[in-house]
């Protein structure tokens, strides 16, 4: 309390530090980062407010205890936030330890906001005495802590992680040089020690965590440059890996309460429609049924156990209203979004995305000009653990247990469902078995709160595979028309893109390359689908549609598709690297085999660039990927061996996605239920995958999404390159490659020499 | 009453036969380590061992396995140690988001069980029935090939990340990880 000190809000966020219980140092930093999604910006008191807020603890004994705000997924975040907090300090690695919060503080700063508000306890104690002090101003604000965007480690890293360890390490030299009355300058810093050179004094840093708990904290405390990391850059095993191989780790769905119930349920076919009646007696006679719970536009059954409450949903006859969109169909839907394009641009109406010099006047007098037309299907998200949450309601006090990529909106969604002050509702955030954007929404908590609350009972609601397939968030459907036109050198001088509807991020239909006219544009094209961030969110549609069309444009310029793709970045050399390096590691000029082809596509995304070559074999009908070599700046990778994880794993999305993925509409309903009918590439079918990191040194870019939009155009272009053939609309599955390569029109490759790197 | 044997451990349980093993070892017994993902044996998340052999409990009614053998993840272990394939699950950092992994991990032991050196075809043949929609399946084949016995035989995947820092002089390599 009074022995908390603080900083100012500064350029790189709020600093406070505190001595707690024992002579402990407690230093933490509330940082406000840019821009955040719209829909989720709701939940801050105010714009540029508090998002992350981040705790490091030196102990007596000392052990650097650090909490880390972002949920797992498999990102493995939280150990390359640690990673980042213990260079920064200069921290032993192996004396850092994480707050394994129990299941019920599980995210710290969400947990220590709320324990403000509510003056409860449910932070963890050594934090009291800075909560209650310094943080007194900034934890109203300590809501928003969601997991997305790629942006563990380059915002909250980046901003909280390492600023509270730099600010922590200059405190305890302070404190060392006021003691041993030396020049704070002359005080060096190692493993967790304070060691003055020319004195022969050391000590460890615990000796003077009380300390430096006196002095105010630096308000910008100096970070190290990337030749002084010691940890960040380094291989150290995931910190959430063991309980995961062995089964002990505890996902949302493996919450047990004492008395808790299973609920199942079946909602509303067409997404829209509510329910006008339903005979529940057939199902309420069924073994261990408790209630039939009739919700706006679901169905559910609660029962002693899960399997029981499926079962009786199979009695359910529930009757639903009629919606306009119960004839709609995946052609009624791609028709009406060809429609809005072409009479965007009959009536001029064209919403503006990108203009650069005149594209129309360019295409007008150009000497040659190639269109075509792009489309990609909605797509589920498909995560292993199927949608679950646990609510429990006791005296007017609501608590939810899943797995939440935006634990804050769950909270404000279920007590706007409730009708009770979000105070009152506690999320207990548990890792998540899968994520991809799905778990960011708030639809499954909020029907789980509903049921509870109509039950009486704690109940855990757990979708079924069938339900999670047919009412997700998905990935938009869209349709994308090109047109590039050509001057008498065969130079591409225009660009121009259309295409339906326009997400997030606002840069993903923009290519890199320097194109002197450009125009982008799109129109807004409503459906009845829901629609929700997708593993890349816009890239993941866009990335194929500009680096496919731009592979026609090479073939149409008669030049090699690397060749020119590397022409047209010569002023962005960290885009040049990357491309040159996944060439040349993908031996692109070596001779390819009859039937076999490569494919290349660039695309940056989430402060990364991503060059991704695809080496396919089409034979039979079939296509098999040989091979998928992958470069990334990320800027500087601090954990390589995640990035590398995380950009196979982004490529086996994507590759499922652009192989595969398609969620079908008729008559208003999703037509696939299960992985029989959504397939997924599966251990057969992966190619290996070939990660090679560039260390450029700009600012750091996220690495959980930029791995998964470069793969389906690099699929594409091999597929051409092997055999003539042209994929412009995906899944890959729906073309048929029963064709004889002969019959189609022959690639023009011109073998070209490599570049010297670097050069 | 019914009572079955997981685990090496008799346990008696309240339940309807018909009802899936699957729902019986995380709702009964409390063993939550085996994953629900699809109900209809497409996804192996839910992969437990009768007899030693892998089977997918989420279609397998608790009925069928009366007087044998079943092995959960809890139970995969050698007296309190890791199973040498939870280990080379570790040091291959295997797991992303992990739910899958129970069963992967199950898919595997068995496998190595009966054939101590798979080939490729052999892997793929015993572990394209797991899903891993995290897609970790280079370094799942990785870790088989790590407890295969002879250990001789070349890892296909090589684990291939290359760091390199630019330079004046351009792109050098400066190590693998």
């Amino acid at each position: 309390m009074s022995d908390s000190k603080a900083g100012k809000w500064t350029r790189r966020g709020f600093i406070t530090a505190g001595v707690v219980a024992g002579g402990a140092l407690a230093v933490g930093v509330a940082v406000r980062p840019g821009r955040r999604a719209g829909d989720l910006a709701q939940h801050v008191a105010a714009e540029a407010e508090t998002l992350v807020n981040t705790w490091v603890k030196i102990g007596t004994d000392n052990v650097v205890t650090a909490i880390v705000p972002h949920s797992e997924m498999g990102q493995g975040a939280q150990t390359a936030l640690a990673q980042m907090l213990a260079d920064e300090l200069d921290a032993d690695w192996n004396l850092v330890q994480f707050l394994e919060a129990p299941a019920e503080d599980a995210y710290a700063n969400y947990a220590v906001g709320r324990g403000f508000i509510l003056g409860d306890t449910f932070y963890p104690e050594w934090l009291e005495p800075t909560v209650e002090g310094a943080f007194l101003q900034v934890t109203k604000a300590l809501h928003l802590q969601i997991t997305g965007g790629s942006a563990s480690v380059r915002a909250t890293g980046l901003h909280g992680m390492r600023v509270a360890g730099a600010a922590a390490r200059e405190m305890l030299v302070r404190a060392a040089a006021d003691a041993w009355q030396v020049p704070a300058s002359e005080i060096v810093t190692k493993d967790s020690t304070l060691i003055h050179q020319s004195s022969g004094r050391s000590a460890p840093y615990a000796e003077f965590a009380a300390a430096a708990a006196e002095f105010v904290p630096p308000s910008l405390p100096k970070l190290k440059t990337y030749d002084q990391f010691r940890i960040m850059g380094k291989h150290v095993p995931r910190i959430d890996i063991p309980g995961k191989v062995d089964g002990s780790t505890k996902f949302g769905i493996d919450v047990s309460l004492p008395d808790m119930k299973y609920a199942a349920l079946i909602a509303a076919p067409v997404l829209g429609a509510k329910l006008k009646s339903v005979d529940t007696a057939a199902a309420e006679a069924m073994p261990g049924v408790f209630k039939v719970v009739k919700l706006d536009d679901a169905v559910a059954v609660v029962a002693d156990g899960w399997w029981q409450a499926k079962q009786a949903t199979a009695q359910l006859q529930p009757r639903w209203s009629a919606t306009p969109a119960d004839e709609s169909s995946s052609e009624t839907i791609f028709a009406a979004f060809e429609n809005d394009l072409d009479r965007a641009v009959k009536n001029g109406d064209e919403e503006d995305d990108r203009r650069i010099g005149d594209a129309r006047g360019a295409l007008g007098s150009a000497r040659r000009v190639i269109e075509a037309t792009y489309r990609v299907p909605y797509l589920a998200h498909a995560c292993m653990e199927p949608m679950n949450a646990t609510v429990s309601l006791k005296g007017g006090e609501c608590e939810v247990w899943l797995g939440s990529q935006n634990p804050l909106g769950t909270k404000h969604a279920v007590a706007d469902a409730l009708g009770i002050d979000a105070a009152q509702v506690k999320v207990n955030n548990h890792p998540m078995g899968g994520g991809f954007g799905r778990r960011a929404t708030d639809d499954v908590p909020v029907q789980a709160a509903l049921i509870a609350q109509a039950s009486g009972v704690p109940v855990k609601l757990i979708w079924s595979r069938e339900e999670d397939m047919t009412h997700d968030h998905y990935r938009p459907a869209v349709v994308s028309k090109f047109k590039a036109g050509f001057d008498d050198g065969d130079n591409v001088i225009a660009w121009e893109n259309q295409f339906n509807d326009k997400h997030e991020p606002k840069e993903a239909p923009w290519i890199p390359y320097a194109v002197p006219n450009q125009f982008v544009h799109f129109v807004e094209s409503a459906t009845h689908v829901r629609f929700g961030p997708w593993r890349s969110v816009d890239h993941s549609q866009h990335g194929f549609f500009t680096e496919g069309f731009f592979d026609e444009v090479a073939f149409a310029a008669h030049k090699d598709p690397y060749a020119l793709r590397r022409e047209l970045l010569e002023d962005r050399p960290r885009h040049r690297a990357v491309l040159d390096l996944a060439a040349e590691k993908a031996r692109w000029n070596q001779e390819r085999p009859e039937g076999s082809g490569r494919g290349i596509a660039l695309q940056e995304s989430f402060g990364s660039i991503v060059a991704t070559v695809a080496d396919v074999t089409v034979t039979e009908g079939k296509v098999k990927i040989n091979r998928v070599v992958c470069a990334v700046d990320c800027g500087f990778a601090v954990a390589p061996d995640g990035l590398a994880a995380q950009m196979e794993s982004g490529i086996l999305y994507g590759l499922t996605a652009a192989l595969y993925g398609e969620i079908s509409i008729h008559k208003g309903a999703v037509v696939q239920t299960n992985f029989h009918d959504y397939p997924m590439v599966r251990m057969d079918e992966s190619p290996p995958i070939e990660v090679h990191i560039i260390n450029s040194g700009a600012v750091m870019g996220g690495g959980g999404e930029p791995g998964t939009p470069g793969i389906a155009p690099a699929l594409a272009n091999a597929i051409f390159d092997a055999t003539g053939y042209r994929v412009r609309e995906l899944p890959v599955s729906k073309h048929d490659f029963n064709f004889r390569i002969e019959e189609t029109e022959e690639p023009k490759r011109a073998p070209i020499t490599l570049p010297e790197m670097g050069a | 009453m019914i009572e079955i044997r997981i685990n090496g451990e008799v346990r008696q349980i309240d339940v309807d036969p018909a009802t899936p093993l699957l729902w019986v070892l995380r709702e009964n017994l409390g063993l939550t380590g085996t994953k629900y993902g699809c109900g209809i044996a497409q996804c192996g998340a839910c992969t437990v061992h009768l007899n030693g052999a892998a089977i997918r409990s989420c279609i397998t009614p608790v009925s069928a396995v009366l007087g044998a053998d079943v092995t959960t993840i809890e139970g995969v272990g050698l007296n309190g140690e890791r199973h040498p394939v939870q280990q080379a699950w570790i040091e291959e950092q295997v797991p992303q988001c992990g739910y899958c992994q129970s069963g992967q991990v199950m898919s595997a032991v068995a496998l190595l069980a009966a054939n101590p050196s798979p080939d490729d075809a052999a892997i793929d043949a015993a572990m394209s029935g797991n899903l891993c929609r995290c897609g970790m399946y280079g370094r799942i084949r990785r870790a088989i090939k790590r407890v295969s016995q002879p250990v001789a035989e070349p890892i296909s995947e090589p684990a291939a990340v290359s760091i390199y820092e630019p330079s004046i002089a351009g792109l050098k390599e400066v190590k693998h990880v």
